[in-house]
């Protein structure tokens, strides 16, 4: 009896198994492949204005990652994300101007400066939440563009403090460099989305595993997740550790990237777009940080540079594009666009059945 | 066994516990009294998440009130919330699996010891059914395995059949009646549906305005006079 007991529930695990993994190993493959399309293929499918543009996507994705991590899992709304990235572009701006470390180990150290900086900024989530911390951060934002305004952003020269003589607008100063093996702009775009997919898994490995059910435990409720044993503090800023982090590398893949930033590029306002561009793309998902690159970047280049259309324009449909989602899909886009199109496979799909049924009736 | 003693809490002006000394010997415990008696002041002064002006509570031996909030889940306190806490957007397993996580019990055998508590409590779904797509019944039962994983010393329970229907109390009360047997943990049950109360407890305590006004056994309690007047609210003397 026992026997055969534990046979069935043998033969039941294995079934478990089974049917996890078809679709586990169907999803990666997709991504796999999506993920080689868009390295190889794409920089020889459309012109360097393109590649630039893609570049910027993928780097606005990871900030869009950062953010989706802080609310949507945790339920910290930070707008101040594009504040942090423009310190992390800042801090890589000076460390390469300034020292001759390889590029990898640029990222890494931005990355971990920016960490700490961001763990500052997200000391009041301990004790406040939802509107007042989404105003202290977006007072640092503000902070942040006074500042690097007032301090002449990069403004190239060597040295840590380097100013050069002439003005910050020229472009006399040599660009911030690129890594060695990709410096021109199809390998440097190459190099970007390589060290986006590394910061999409690095996000995943952390929402899969103990800190992300410790996050969905907080954002479900904190007295909830304090009785589980969570750490409150510790898990808190651990999830601005991460997000800072990722921002700060994506600050100095975007340093390197447009080679002279300039503070004026970096607007207080740009942190408001990118939470609504994050919404929009669905904070729950790893696919709605990338919508939301898209959206952010994307967007403004084909309504400027392709239509001819004046890009504040955007703002507008940001604005009617949140209301839609707010309302209709607090999931986003990435949860929402699955969706329809699968309504939509089943409608077509019951119409030609409808259709070739009907078609037999009357013959 | 838990010792509470001289055990008050003040509010800016309310004090919901009012010197209050009462002695949890183990197995399952129940403790009623009417709303606003003091019943979940009192297991948020276990958990950590109100601190008492003054008293003291021992669990085993050993000072709970000492411990950081977050602490007590670690040496063994469970508990289940009046409202819903089971966290929707994870599956029954992850649910279960956070608190295995963060009990301080063995990495190895994580997988083993939430299937044995989702099996333990009944739930037939998948362990990678989302909780947000389950029913009443089955996101408590979620809750009880919650409470149930990793070591639990003390579990306590507050209100776990509120909104269920009788059928679903009758499968919770054999759930919570093998709880102590099966994991070793002493069980403190506030509810107000006493056939509950009278089915999984052995003793049971009895609060009024954050007094103790009885405790004893549970069959003795239910039928004491003292008790259903302050149910009733016609007590007037105390």
């Amino acid at each position: 009896m026992s026997a055969t007991d534990a046979r069935s529930s043998g033969v039941a695990a294995a079934r478990a198994r089974l049917q996890l993994e078809p679709s586990t190993a169907l999803r990666g493959a997709v991504i796999l492949g999506l993920f080689l399309f868009v390295v190889l293929a794409v920089p020889s499918l459309v012109g360097s204005d393109w590649v630039t543009t893609f570049a910027s996507v993928s780097i606005y994705s990871i900030v869009a990652l950062g953010f989706g991590i802080l609310y949507g899992r945790v339920g910290m709304i930070s707008l101040g994300q594009v504040a942090l990235l423009s310190v992390g572009c800042w801090i890589a701006a000076r460390l390469a101007y300034a020292t001759s470390i390889p590029f990898p180990v640029l990222l890494l150290v931005t990355g971990a400066i920016t960490c700490a900086i961001g763990v500052l900024v997200g000391l009041p989530s301990l004790r406040l939440s939802g509107l007042y911390l989404a105003l202290i951060t977006l007072m640092f934002a503000g902070a942040v563009t006074v500042v690097l305004g007032v301090i002449d952003f990069p403004n190239g020269g060597h040295g840590f403090k380097g100013t050069s003589v002439s003005n910050t607008l020229t472009t006399g100063n040599p660009p911030v460099r690129r890594p060695s093996i990709a410096v021109g702009d199809t390998a440097f775009y190459r190099y970007i989305v390589v060290v986006t997919a590394l910061m999409f898994l690095l996000a995943l490995v952390h929402v899969a595993a103990k800190p992300g059910r410790a996050w969905a435990s907080i954002r479900e409720s904190e007295p909830a997740a304090l009785a589980a044993g969570v750490n409150i503090t510790l898990y808190k800023m651990w999830a601005f550790a991460l997000a800072s982090f990722m921002t700060g590398v994506a600050g100095c893949l975007l340093a390197s990237q447009v080679g002279t930033p300039r503070a004026i590029t970096f607007q207080t306002q740009d942190s408001l777009t990118l939470a609504a561009t994050a919404l929009i793309g669905g904070i729950f998902s790893l696919w709605g940080a990338i919508v939301a690159g898209i959206f952010n970047q994307l967007f403004p280049f084909l309504f400027s540079a392709q239509w001819g259309i004046n890009s504040n324009f955007l703002l507008i449909i940001f604005g009617i594009g949140l209301l839609q989602v707010l309302l209709t899909a607090p999931g986003g886009l990435a949860e929402q666009f699955p969706r329809d199109m699968a309504n939509l496979g089943r409608l077509i799909v019951r119409r030609i059945r409808s259709l070739t049924g009907g078609g037999k009736a009357t013959a | 066994m838990i010792e509470v003693s001289g055990l008050t809490v003040r509010f800016a002006g309310v004090t919901p516990i009012d010197d209050m000394s009462v002695v949890f010997p183990g197995g399952t415990c129940g403790l009623i009294g009417p709303n606003g008696a003091g019943k979940t002041t009192f297991f948020n002064v276990l958990s950590g998440f109100v601190k008492p002006a003054t008293g003291s509570v021992a669990a085993f031996g050993e000072d709970l009130l000492k411990m950081a909030d977050f602490r007590r889940a670690r040496w063994g306190l469970r508990r289940t919330f009046q409202t819903e806490m089971a966290i929707e957007k994870l599956s029954i397993f992850d649910n279960v699996a956070m608190i295995h996580e963060h009990s301080g019990a063995k990495r190895s055998s994580r997988r083993a010891d939430v299937q044995a508590a989702v099996d333990f409590v009944g739930l037939t779904a998948s362990p990678r059914a989302t909780v947000g797509g389950l029913g009443a019944r089955e996101r408590r039962l979620v809750e009880v395995a919650r409470a149930v994983v990793g070591r639990p010393r003390v579990v306590l329970l507050d209100e776990p059949a509120a909104g269920l229907p009788d059928e679903e109390t009758g499968h919770l009360s054999e759930v919570i009646q093998k709880i102590p047997d099966r994991f070793g943990a002493l069980v403190i049950l506030v509810d107000h549906d006493m056939s509950l109360v009278s089915a999984c407890c052995q003793t049971t305590a009895v609060v009024d305005f954050g007094k103790l006004i009885a405790s004893g056994p549970t069959a003795d309690i239910l039928r004491d006079e003292h008790v259903m007047r302050a149910y009733l609210g016609t007590e007037t003397e105390l």
